[in-house]
């Protein structure tokens, strides 16, 4: 008992510790692809390090709500975190404390707070950033819900530990036309919820162009370096979600002994590596959409995730 | 053969044929007539796939042949004869002026391809149990979206291509049917269909020579000339 209660903090430590390094790997790795040398993939540590010995500025026109976003967007992938397969393939202690659909709840908790202090501050392009930021929300939620539900339909179980189980068993599974489109699907979700580049541009500093950043614009010192970590964490959480439950459970720990846990996190990261290489061929090949095409790419999105459900249900 | 195999094999074409609805999607939805007649080419490649794994599935070489077929006739064949006999004007234009914008058409299309499960379920389920798969239900959801393809839209290309996925929906749903047609029929509905490019090719760049476009959706009034000479109104 004791020790799946410490195997389950072990994941949250992992998405804590290397939640950064992914996102430092990315930025080098594209650099590279644009024959740059690029910054070290360890600079967002030292960019956190730096961030938490600042000095914050608070607006005084700002509620409490503007002190409080920073700590739910850090604590929120934190949680996440408990609930999904990041180093095990066997449930551990939490596991059933929420299933999917809780684990997309409290994510979304953390969405809507950033969206609150961004609008809380009164500054217009916090306001613009937070309510577009909402419209991609509002346009990826329908397609998160049906992933969900196809899911959890052709597992009988919205327990991602079970879940994972279902795509691999027997390996034939793994070609069926639900997986893949879901595959596909998710993949997409992952680009706009994270920011990425057809969405939105994670690179770009012009206020009039940001989505995502925009939430993050009037924080400075502590409360900056907390945004930045959560969102990084976020996205780790993501790419957990769709590495070792949708598309590849191989690699996790089967066993309930240390060093086969420990052994698992090496293998998880490369994994992680492998994913980053793909999106960064994504991020280097296409242009960022114009904001009213979005919603034709989450259109796009929708359709696959229900052509999943359709093929699911015309399967024998 | 062993069964894991078998199962590959079947998961594999249900991939394939799942693909090829998704391609349906996409020829609704695109906007410019040559990401169309791309999007088609893709799906005749998936149907061609199809059979052939359906042919490695029960060892039917027969399927092949409709592979093969299938492979030289639509994306080869097809297009070339488009590019041979209508404008080339076409094919660089943008946006292809439609009834219905395209989310409202995407709804309909989804919408269609459910309904299209009430009516392939029991039809699947009528043949005998070894012909069951995913090709009939989906095969005429594909033929409803190509009928809702050449319904909204208002471009003669469009609406060629709507009519070929009609065909290629018809036979997706066939070649799991009925496995074992003569070579000679296959043929001849390949050439049926190559002879039906080629004529609405030519009709197209006739309706072009003559009137300067080919939005066959705005030709919908009759008119005379004589009297009406500053109007733009279309005439046929």
């Amino acid at each position: 008992m004791l020790e799946r209660i410490l195997f389950n903090v072990l994941q949250a430590a992992v998405v804590l510790i290397f939640a950064p390094l992914a996102s430092g790997v990315l930025s080098r790795l594209k650099e590279m692809v644009q024959s740059k040398r690029g910054p070290s993939i360890f600079q967002p540590y030292r960019d956190l390090w730096k961030l938490f010995h600042k000095d914050e500025v608070v607006s005084e026109d700002s509620s409490w709500i503007f002190r409080f976003a920073p700590y739910v967007l850090f604590v929120t992938p934190l949680f996440v975190a408990l609930l999904i397969p990041v180093l095990t393939s066997y449930p551990l202690f939490f596991a059933f404390m929420g299933d999917m659909l809780g684990g997309g709840f409290v994510l979304a908790l953390g969405g809507f707070f950033a969206t609150l202090a961004a609008v809380d501050t009164a500054n217009p392009y916090g306001a613009v950033g937070a309510s577009r930021t909402r419209m991609v929300g509002f346009l990826a939620e329908p397609v998160f819900m049906i992933v969900f539900f196809t899911v959890s339909f052709v597992a009988g179980s919205t327990i991602p530990y079970i879940v994972q189980q279902k795509w691999v068993t027997p390996p034939a599974n793994f070609f069926a036309p639900s997986h893949v489109l879901l595959v596909l699907a998710f993949v997409m979700l992952i680009l706009a919820e994270g920011g990425r580049i057809p969405v939105d541009n994670p690179t770009g500093h012009f206020e009039l162009a940001m989505i995502d950043e925009s939430k993050s614009l009037e924080y400075s010192g502590r409360g900056f370096a907390l945004v930045k970590w959560g969102g990084q964490m976020k996205f780790f959480v993501l790419l957990c979600i769709f590495l070792n439950v949708l598309l590849s459970p191989w690699g996790l720990a089967s066993a309930q002994t240390y060093g086969a846990v420990l052994l698992a996190i090496p293998s998880v990261l490369f994994k992680v590596l492998c994913f980053l290489l793909v999106l960064v061929v994504i991020e280097s090949s296409l242009a960022k959409l114009r904001l009213f095409r979005i919603a034709e790419f989450l259109g796009a999105a929708f359709i696959i995730s229900v052509a999943a459900m359709i093929a699911q249900v015309f399967l024998p | 053969m062993s069964d894991a195999t078998k199962q590959l094999l079947e998961n594999l074409n249900a991939l394939v044929v799942a693909l090829s609805l998704l391609t349906a999607f996409g020829i609704v939805a695109m906007r410019q007539a040559r990401a169309c007649l791309n999007l088609f080419i893709v799906e005749s490649l998936l149907l061609a796939a199809s059979a052939a794994l359906l042919g490695l599935r029960y060892q039917s070489p027969h399927l092949y042949g409709v592979a093969l077929v299938n492979l030289i006739s639509k994306p080869i064949i097809v297009p070339w004869l488009l590019r041979r006999t209508s404008p080339a004007e076409i094919y660089t234009r943008r946006e292809i002026d439609q009834v219905l914008n395209i989310p409202t058409a995407l709804l309909i299309a989804l919408a269609l391809a459910v309904g299209a499960y009430f009516v392939g379920v029991p039809l699947a389920n009528a043949v005998a149990p070894e012909f069951r798969g995913p090709n009939v239900p989906i095969g005429i959801a594909v033929l409803l979206l190509g009928a809702f393809t050449l319904t909204v839209r208002r471009e003669a290309l469009s609406l060629l291509i709507g009519l070929l996925v009609m065909e290629n929906g018809a036979f997706l749903a066939g070649i799991s049917i009925a496995r074992d047609l003569g070579m000679l029929v296959e043929l001849a509905i390949a050439t049926d269909g190559l002879v039906i490019v080629f004529v609405m090719g030519v009709l197209v760049r006739a309706v072009q020579k003559q009137i300067g476009t080919t939005s066959v959706g705005s030709l919908d009034s009759l008119r005379e000339t004589v009297g009406t000479a500053d109007s733009d109104e279309a005439l046929l």
